[in-house]
């Protein structure tokens, strides 16, 4: 349903993506996962039509956003970042205009605008004017617009940012309605939230994708170098030269500040714990702790978007936090 | 595509006259006419009376050119002042908020988009010109006007409120701030009514053409009921010109993202 390839937009002189290529099948609901600034919005963009890449091509249905934008434009409904609406209409003569210019027949108006109120929850709000609406209910507005005139591609740019938990709640599943029929490209900084929406995730980093697949199988494909948490007693920085040049260990992380803490990266395809143990006995050090680290969507995110280590630092103390909390 | 080019001219409608921009405009543009009325026509007045006594000077009063036409040129500079308020917020205003995104990814051509936006301030200009027509009523009413003359007169007020509007919907393009919409149409609607100031000091070539830029140069033969195809042509041709190069900012402002 989404054809990208090496999709490149430069503004002045700064690339923005490069070289980005992804397919979205019909009927698949994929989040798109990146940094700020990693290139989402402007990916988005250039897939409805907003502006014109600098290199490559994209396609919705089989059509070229740029020379057949019109015909895209009708196939997408399209969520904005930070969800534009004009703070001076009511709800309802919003909804109208965007949808008598999405083409829907003048017979058929009411009706369509009644079916997003409906979908929606915007009922109570309908003779409101948008700038008096809350941060959840502008949401939902944008969320109806994208729906009016019923296209088979929705595009949803950031749409749960900036709401409160219960909204957040009610927004997806609103989407998780969705994706019944409609071919869904959702970006999100919200990790869990992709996980429980997407069957797939695109992971954008400097322009970049640097990942396709669906949640579980990134977990699990990460996850080939299982890490393993170290803590000893003492000077941990003989027992890491040591262990470097062990079978199956791939890299040795110290930790900084204090020279006890040390993050293995394993063969992920056999248990190398009681061998570490020996060595850390051999090496004459006291044992303190060793734990196998369960990687969660969010460590391969970051793991994916940082080149250099701070991460696995934050990982761990989350752990450990999460422990204490035990 | 007629249907996108409709609701976006009924959505620049709804948001021109829900705005308090253009009461306060039409508030002060129809203040200001009735001033220049009311000049016009006690001045006028007095003439008579003094014409009474004066077979020569009776012969001499001109409704048409005592009281119309000064009160089309006060008009135009009202214009002048106004149009620029009226169309800043035509690309600017989307622009800041964000809707413009919104707009650019609707099912409507950009040209679409642009004719219904001018569409919008035209209409308001019609309303406000329109809000005028009771003066003239009352002229007719107390003596006989000639109305050939007088919507000739319109004819032109609006071809050139209509080029005041051209020229304001494309400063808007240029900025996402209103103000600075509002400002650089002003400059340019100032420049282009005094440019024929220079043409005493140029040489006769120059001097031509600056002549022919002068935008309120072309208004005069239509004050005067005199209907000539050059100046509608000029007028046109302005209107042409700055919705073409406003087609392209935004052509340009899509491509720099």
């Amino acid at each position: 349903m989404i054809e990208v390839q090496g999709l490149t937009k430069f503004y002045g002189t700064v690339p923005a993506i490069q070289d980005v290529n992804f397919h979205i099948h019909k009927g698949e609901v994929v989040g798109f996962l990146g940094p700020n600034g990693a290139g989402k919005s402007t990916t988005i963009r250039i897939l409805t039509c907003y502006m014109p890449p600098t290199a490559g091509e994209a396609r919705v249905d089989g059509l070229d956003c740029f020379q057949k934008s019109l015909e895209v434009r009708r196939r997408i409904g399209y969520l904005p970042e930070n969800v534009p609406l004009y703070n001076e209409m009511t709800v309802r003569r919003f909804l109208r205009f965007v949808a008598q210019a999405k083409g829907v027949e003048a017979r058929e108006l009411p009706r369509e605008v009644d079916r997003v109120v409906d979908v929606c929850g915007l009922e109570r709000v309908r003779n409101r004017i948008i700038g008096n609406l809350s941060k959840g209910y502008r949401q939902r507005v944008g969320l109806a617009q994208a729906l009016l005139n019923n296209p088979p591609v929705l595009i949803l740019d950031e749409p749960t940012i900036g709401l409160d938990p219960t909204q957040i709640v009610e927004i997806r599943r609103l989407i998780r309605d969705l994706r019944e029929d409609h071919t869904i490209l959702l970006s999100s900084h919200i990790l869990p939230e992709v996980a429980q929406i997407c069957q797939r995730v695109l992971i954008l980093n400097k322009g970049r994708i640097v990942a396709t697949d669906s949640p579980d199988a990134l977990t699990a494909q990460l996850q080939k170098s299982a890490k393993i948490a170290l803590t000893v007693e003492g000077d941990g920085r003989q027992l890491a030269r040591a262990l470097e040049t062990m079978d199956g260990i791939l890299a040795v992380q110290l930790e900084s500040n204090h020279h006890s803490r040390l993050i293995l990266e394993t063969d992920r395809s056999r248990d190398l714990r009681p061998e570490i143990a020996r060595k850390v006995v051999e090496e004459g050090l006291g044992l303190l702790e060793l734990k196998a680290m369960d990687l969660s969507l969010e460590d391969i995110f970051m793991q994916l978007v940082t080149e250099e280590a701070p991460v696995e630092e934050g990982a761990v103390e989350a752990s450990e936090t999460a422990e204490e909390g035990k | 595509m007629m249907r996108g080019f409709v609701s976006v001219y009924r959505k620049e409608l709804y948001l021109l006259f829900a705005s308090p921009i253009f009461y306060a405009v039409a508030f002060i543009f129809l203040v200001l006419n009735g001033y220049f009325f009311y000049s016009s026509v006690a001045y006028y007045n007095l003439l008579s009376f003094q014409a009474g006594q004066n077979p020569f000077m009776a012969g001499q009063l001109n409704l048409m050119d005592m009281v119309v036409r000064p009160l089309f040129m006060d008009i135009c500079i009202v214009l002048l002042l106004v149009a620029p308020l009226l169309t800043m917020r035509t690309y600017a205003d989307e622009r800041k908020t964000g809707t413009v995104e919104l707009l650019f990814t609707l099912p409507v051509t950009d040209g679409g988009a642009l004719a219904a936006k001018f569409l919008g301030v035209l209409t308001v200009l019609f309303v406000l010109l329109a809000g005028t027509l009771p003066g003239m009523a009352l002229l007719e009413y107390l003596s006989d006007l000639n109305w050939k003359a007088v919507l000739c007169g319109y004819l032109g007020l609006f071809l050139l409120g209509s080029a005041f509007m051209a020229l304001g919907v494309f400063t808007s393009s240029l900025s996402r701030n209103q103000i600075i919409a509002a400002v650089l149409s002003f400059g340019a609607l100032l420049l282009f009514w005094v440019i024929s100031w220079m043409s005493s000091v140029l040489g006769p070539g120059a001097s031509r053409i600056i002549e022919y830029l002068s935008i309120i140069r072309h208004f005069d033969t239509f004050s005067k009921g005199v209907l000539d195809s050059r100046d509608v042509i000029y007028y046109l041709l302005f209107i042409a010109f700055f919705l073409f190069v406003t087609l392209r900012q935004i052509e340009s402002y899509r491509w720099r993202g």
